[in-house]
């Protein structure tokens, strides 16, 4: 059996050295193909891609946004820089650009303090009117009674008017075609456009430009502007480490060919597959650019080891194509399967990312089984002679952990456990405005507009009423009065938007403006008619249509909350639904909803879904370790330093940063197949030498050391650098992801050495092993 | 046509342009689109004068994008007022939902100002005057404006010819209409005008960023009085948002003898 794969991958090497023109052409060929389907690629902006269709909080936000009116927002956030903004020059700018806002593609609405719809009660008129109308001409007095009235009136206070009346909003509600970058774009456009030209004529104003639509488009800027800085700095760092490590120019350049043809076929792959690019998935190359120079290494190493031996090139080739073949597609066969588990996530983005990821390990290692050694048959190399000073050191490195294996093991099992204790310190919070550092415009502005006006996070109720034409019952009218007042008492709440305000305020002006009628209405027909009189002296987009549904059986209450944490806005969610059951006749029953609450149950959720995918992973990949190995009981020590690095940097994350998304669920599933791949190296030699040359544990650590100890040196230090250079991407969950498998990764290669070998004198068996079962990786 | 057209011409020439009619001289005459635009906005507004009164019961079905659906129920009574510079009068009685029975709904149109509004509550038995600039919000929640339906008046309309276009089984002409109120919701409505009795069949309304919001289509026509054309039935869609409203008209007659004293602030608490 492994003579005949040996004769095969014999065959098969020397095929490539052969026919290398052909192979050469054929595999560029293929390339070419597969990444003709880079055209269809494109970035989607749409924040609902992070849910998956049956997601159930995705779910209840949709329906909510059916019944009343499915809408995105721009909120522009208009601060003078001394003063309130209830002065002629402010109010007249306020005035002018409501107006403006009108133009904004697919606006259908524009809320602000001037066109508010105020109405007021002389005699028995009830007038309806802008609050602001000619604010040019508006007296101190009128001044006076316009912040008056704004700063009394709910549906404005903190929402569209500060408390410190010095900094306003001006909502404007858009109703978007589903899932089109164009058309967001081009309204987030328009509005940043608006709020730059506002700046530029009045430069004492400041404008900060917010809300869902921006939300939205900020994902593809993130991808774009990180794939437009990191890739550089990948490539940059790529070079180095090559030039470094292989010293040889045709190395370096034949394996930045295979990466990138790598790069490209995973990318053509999901244009074809018709993947859509999200900040997840668009961090793929940078992934695959650093697992694909791992493969090209391990082959041109050998090459260039055997070609210092003396050999020819063409004999260097076909040697390297032998021993490399089966540990090369081991490891590339585990890195596959951990990224394939991502498709276990409820989170789209990162399935996609498993994919592309998948699909560029398996290209880069068909290409560095064929293109490469074509290309390496083709280019001349020159081999210098280089002084090898890393095995001295791994031998001292060896009889280091030799001498204190005892020490060793009981200090690294104290570290472990010490480490995975910390995990509960972990805490989940997916607020997606932090998702974006300070670079992305969105971040800053919703900053801005947190701090100056309101917040930026929302929770949303339907409560229901007990039948068509409910909502004016007065029954209704009251709970859900006190189901408000509730609501605004709640820490982090800033601003709750109502119907019964509208209702008071109404049965107020229908008495002749007399504050004791700040009050529901106390008879459901009269509440009805009121609305009716209300509705009929609205002006064109100002109805109440997207707060009361059409069979007005049901009103929309809309929280917003300040910058609380994920965890509490879920439990404000479940607080407020409980409340309703508490006190509430069962119709008005409401769980709450939002995108906010969307993302607070995201993380929690894929770390349940990808429990699961990870589970099976760490199976498939023990048991292809167990068959690599020839050995049940190796196998399963193998376990153990597969196992702790991901749960020690989840610790370690605890200690020092303790605060982390939706990127952490997805950690222990990518990292562990590339972490098994220093276990697979190091175990292979111990098995080798225990086995063919028949040595004590102790020298077969040794032998495992001196052998592969610096190349898993260097291997880890590049996947470390890699999956670093994603910390510097604007998107937190690129960057936690990335710094979390480069600690992995880190932490892997200590447990590697420090406490896997004493663990094989341990438990590895004394006797000799002398059973010829295929050895598999090298 | 291009004889035609000189005829008319000499027609001019000889100072007999009074003995044409002005149809015929405005169709001879070489004219500008804005003409012939307001010629045939004249022409529909002429073959409905004189209807009197009208009285009709109404009934709309909201429908949401999600397809539930709600209705409403009223009674419109129209008085019309001749003259050019002022609207028509009319009252509108709510019968359904059960709430706001009773509530009626008086309303002066007027052409360039807000109109004159009262509405009588029951449960307060009291007339309300409306004072609003508004026409343009939706009304009782539908997706007509309280401007798509009042009365039809010249003159709230600027106008211009666009083409000729089959519209369903009949000819029309499509005409660019532009509201000459201050405060309107629209920024410009197309109308679709059949070519045999100049009654409107289609219209497109366009918002304030001049993007198509809503289309009316009228249909189920029929005649009164040997003249009036009326549709019985009224389809708006809002393409921005997805809702719909259905308005079904039954019961319509005509020159019913209402008067002056029906249209005012005491008839409304009597108005049943």
């Amino acid at each position: 059996m492994s003579k005949l794969i040996n004769s095969l991958t014999l065959g098969f090497a020397k095929g490539v050295v052969k026919w290398r023109w052909l192979v050469l052409l054929f595999s560029v060929v293929a390339v070419l193909a597969l990444a003709s389907g880079g055209r269809f690629l494109a970035f989607t902006s749409d924040y609902r891609v992070f849910f998956g269709e049956d997601n159930p909080q995705l779910q209840a936000y949709d329906g909510l946004q059916d019944i009343y009116t499915k809408t995105d927002n721009v909120l522009l956030v208009i601060k003078p820089n001394e003063g309130t903004v209830f002065t002629n020059k402010w109010l007249q700018v306020i005035q002018q650009v409501t107006e403006d806002s009108w133009q904004v593609p697919y606006s259908i609405r524009v809320d602000s303090l001037s066109n508010f719809q105020h109405t007021i009660a002389e005699e028995d008129d009830l007038i309806v009117a802008d609050l602001v109308e000619e604010a040019g001409g508006l007296t101190n007095a009128q001044l006076k009674e316009i912040e008056a009235v704004a700063q009394r009136e709910p549906v404005l206070a903190r929402r569209l008017i500060s408390e410190d009346s010095k900094t306003t909003g001006i909502n404007i509600t858009l109703q978007l075609p589903e899932d089109d970058q164009i058309a967001l774009t081009e309204a987030v456009e328009y509005a940043e456009g608006m709020a730059a030209s506002i700046e530029k004529q009045y430069p004492e104003l400041e404008v900060a430009v917010t809300g869902r639509a921006p939300l939205s488009n900020s994902f593809p800027r993130a991808s774009q502007k990180d794939m437009g800085s990191l890739i550089p700095i990948m490539f940059g760092i790529i070079v180095l480490a090559l030039v470094g490590f292989l010293r040889s120019i045709s190395g370096t350049i034949v394996t930045l060919m295979v990466i990138i043809l790598s790069v490209m076929s995973a990318m053509g792959f999901a244009g074809h597959t018709g993947v859509k690019l999200t900040p997840p998935s668009a961090m793929a190359p940078i992934i695959i650019l650093t697992i694909a120079i791992a493969d090209c290494v391990h082959i041109l190493i050998t090459m260039l080891h055997e070609m210092r031996m003396g050999r020819t090139k063409h004999e260097a080739i076909v040697e390297s194509l032998r021993v490399n073949t089966q540990p090369v597609l081991l490891t590339s066969f585990t890195t596959v399967i951990g990224f394939l588990s991502l498709n276990f996530s409820d989170s789209p983005p990162f399935g996609d990312l498993g994919n592309i990821a998948a699909a560029g390990v398996v290209a880069a290692w068909v290409l560095s089984m064929t293109f490469l050694p074509a290309v390496a048959a083709i280019i001349p190399f020159r081999v210098k002679e280089v002084k090898d000073d890393a095995s001295g050191f791994m031998s001292k490195f060896a009889e280091f952990v030799l001498v204190h294996r005892t020490k060793l093991l009981v200090g690294m099992t104290a570290v472990v456990v010490i480490m995975i204790a910390q995990i509960p310190r972990i805490e989940l919070d997916d607020r997606f405005v932090e998702y974006f550092d300070h670079s992305i415009p969105f971040r800053v502005d919703s900053d801005f507009a947190r701090e100056n006006l309101t917040g930026i996070y929302d929770l949303e109720f339907s409560v229901g009423a007990v039948d068509s034409g409910g909502i004016s019952d007065p029954e209704y009218l009251a709970k859900l009065e006190e189901f408000t007042l509730w609501l605004r008492d709640q820490p982090g709440v800033v601003h709750v938007n109502v119907f019964t305000d509208v209702m008071k305020r109404l049965n107020k002006s229908m008495h002749g403006d007399d504050e004791s009628y700040y009050k529901v209405p106390e008879g459901r027909e009269l509440a009805a008619q009121y609305l009716l009189l209300y509705e009929m002296s609205l002006p064109y987009g100002l109805d109440l249509n997207s707060q009361i549904n059409v069979d007005k059986s049901a009103t929309r209450v809309s929280v917003t909350l300040d910058n609380v944490s994920s965890e509490n806005i879920r439990s404000l969610a479940v607080k407020g639904s409980e409340w309703l059951k508490l006190n509430a006749p069962e119709y008005m029953y409401a769980d709450g909803s939002g995108a906010s609450v969307m993302f607070a149950h995201i993380a929690d959720r894929n770390i349940k879904s990808m429990l699961i995918g990870t589970a099976l992973a760490f199976v498939l990949i023990s048991i292809s370790m167990v068959v690599a190995l020839g050995s049940l009981r190796i196998g399963l020590i193998s376990l153990i330093p597969n196992m702790l690095p991901a749960a020690m940097a989840f610790g370690l994350w605890g200690v020092f940063v303790g605060q982390v998304g939706l990127a952490v669920s997805v950690i222990a599933a990518t990292s562990l197949g590339l972490i098994v791949d220093a276990s697979v190296h190091f175990l292979s030699k111990y098995v080798r030498a225990r086995r063919e040359r028949g040595e004590s544990p102790e020298d077969a650590v040794r032998y495992s050391f001196k052998t592969v100890g610096m190349a898993l040196w260097v291997t880890t230090a590049v996947l470390m650098m890699g999956f670093g250079v994603l910390f510097f991407s604007s998107f937190s969950l690129n960057a936690d992801m990335g710094l979390l498998t480069a600690i992995t990764i880190a932490i892997a290669l200590a447990v590697d050495f420090l406490l896997l070998p004493p663990l094989l004198l341990l438990l590895g068996g004394k006797k000799p092993m002398t059973n010829a079962v295929p050895q598999a990786a090298d | 046509m291009k004889s035609f057209k000189k005829l008319g011409f000499s027609f001019a020439a000889l100072g007999l342009l009074a003995l044409a009619s002005p149809l015929l001289s405005s169709t001879a005459i070489a004219q500008t689109d804005e003409e012939k635009g307001l010629e045939i906005a004249t022409e529909w507004d002429k073959r409905d004068h004189g209807f009197g009164d009208s009285q009709a019961t109404m009934q709309m079905v909201l429908v949401n994008r999600h397809g539930e659906e709600s209705k409403r129920e009223m009674r419109q009574k129209v008085l019309e007022v001749p003259g050019l510079d002022i609207g028509d009068k009319s009252l509108t009685i709510f019968d359904k939902p059960r709430d706001v029975k009773g509530t009626a709904f008086l309303s002066f149109a007027k052409i360039l100002d807000p109109d004159d509004q009262w509405l009588y509550l029951p449960a307060l038995k009291r007339v309300k005057r409306i004072s609003s600039k508004n026409k343009s919000g939706p009304f009782v929640g539908s997706e007509f404006a309280f401007e798509d339906l009042s009365a039809n008046e010249l003159k709230k309309y600027t106008y211009k010819y666009l083409r000729d276009e089959k519209c369903g089984d009949l000819e029309c002409f499509v005409v660019e209409q532009y509201p000459t109120y201050e405060n309107s919701g629209y920024t410009k409505t197309i109308v679709w005008y059949d070519k045999d009795e100049y009654r409107q069949q289609k219209t497109e309304f366009y918002d304030r960023k001049k993007t198509l919001l809503k289309t009316l289509v009228y249909s189920d026509f029929k005649q009164y009085l040997g003249k009036h054309w009326r549709a019985h039935k009224m389809d708006m869609e809002n393409h921005q948002t997805g809702k719909k409203t259905h308005l079904v008209f039954t019961e319509f007659e005509f020159q019913t003898g209402l008067k002056d004293g029906d249209f005012n602030k005491n008839s409304l608490k009597r108005a049943r």
